[in-house]
């Protein structure tokens, strides 16, 4: 083995592959040195689904603000400072006793970042790209999501045209909450919308 | 309210789920970014058009996988890297590979 590194398992050919991609790459000067440390600690550390909490409590305290954020999601999305990769073209989606919003991407992984980080390993898999929409209400079931009858889903394909984030109800009986408080209580799931909050 | 705020069904405090299984995924994510920020202004649109087209390809391939096939695409096909240079630069580093 020619390999000089001391590995207790030989690397995997996918991960040979990347390995040299990174290195032409990089020394040909079209990724800057420490950039992938740094977008990664990005995504890892600092932005994930509370952005999106955030955006959602401040709807669900501010009518003017949910307003705007219904009318221009990315727009509404920035004024709270989450901006970035992914993050042009998203449309917020509302939640109500009626309607019951659900985000797929049937193409790829298409997701909103800087509301919601990176995408769940579920939500890149064959079988939620393609049952979602063949049978949302069996698969959202399945995901601890039983809907009522009467309750109308509605699914949306994200692209690249559009990237969707649902605003979730307001739980019942959070009338005395603050605004982080609030912001706690979202989950992700409840803003892909397979899951609901109350 | 019957939420979990505290469990293990509690919701994300600050990030959710860990999003990359191995080390390999984190860094050939990063590298898109960094392609498509250097050499594309930012704009993600011939990255995903190929990573749609590297899904539809092969739907049970891992996703990561499909992501590295997505980027080698998207640099050998504009260019970036000439088609041969991944497996040229593999057969050095790795000269006992068939």
């Amino acid at each position: 083995m020619s390999d000089d590194h001391h590995r207790p398992i030989p690397p995997s050919p996918i991960e040979r592959r990347v390995a040299a991609l990174e290195e032409l790459l990089t020394e040909r000067g079209y990724v800057p040195d420490g950039f992938i440390d740094e977008f990664n600690r990005a995504y890892e550390n600092d932005i994930g689904p509370m952005n999106g909490a955030k955006v959602v409590a401040r709807a669900w305290v501010d009518p003017e603000y949910k307003a705007r954020l219904l009318a221009d999601g990315s727009a509404a999305i920035a004024e709270l400072g989450f901006e970035g990769p992914e993050g042009h073209f998203i449309k917020v989606v509302e939640n109500t006793a009626d309607v019951h919003n659900v985000v797929v991407c049937t193409l790829c992984s298409c997701y909103p970042w800087p509301v919601l980080g990176l995408p769940p390993n579920w939500y890149k898999d064959a079988p939620y790209r393609s049952r979602m929409v063949r049978e949302p209400r069996a698969l959202l079931a399945e995901m601890g999501c039983p809907l009522d009858d009467d309750v109308e889903v509605r699914v949306w394909d994200s692209s690249a045209e559009a990237r969707y984030l649902v605003l979730p109800e307001r739980p019942p009986d959070t009338d005395r909450l603050a605004e982080e408080d609030l912001a706690g209580l979202v989950t992700r799931d409840s803003m892909i919308g397979v899951a609901r909050l109350s | 309210m019957k939420l979990d705020v505290d469990g293990p069904a509690a919701p994300p405090r600050s990030n959710g789920e860990v999003v990359f299984d191995a080390p390999w995924q984190g860094r050939v994510f990063g590298l898109a970014a960094g392609v498509i920020e250097t050499r594309f202004g930012g704009d993600r649109e011939p990255f995903r058009q190929r990573l749609v087209a590297a899904i539809a390809a092969d739907p049970e391939r891992p996703y990561w996988e499909s992501w590295a096939v997505a980027l080698e695409d998207l640099v050998t096909s504009t260019g970036l890297l000439a088609s041969a240079d991944v497996d040229v630069r593999l057969t050095r580093r790795n000269p006992a590979d068939p």
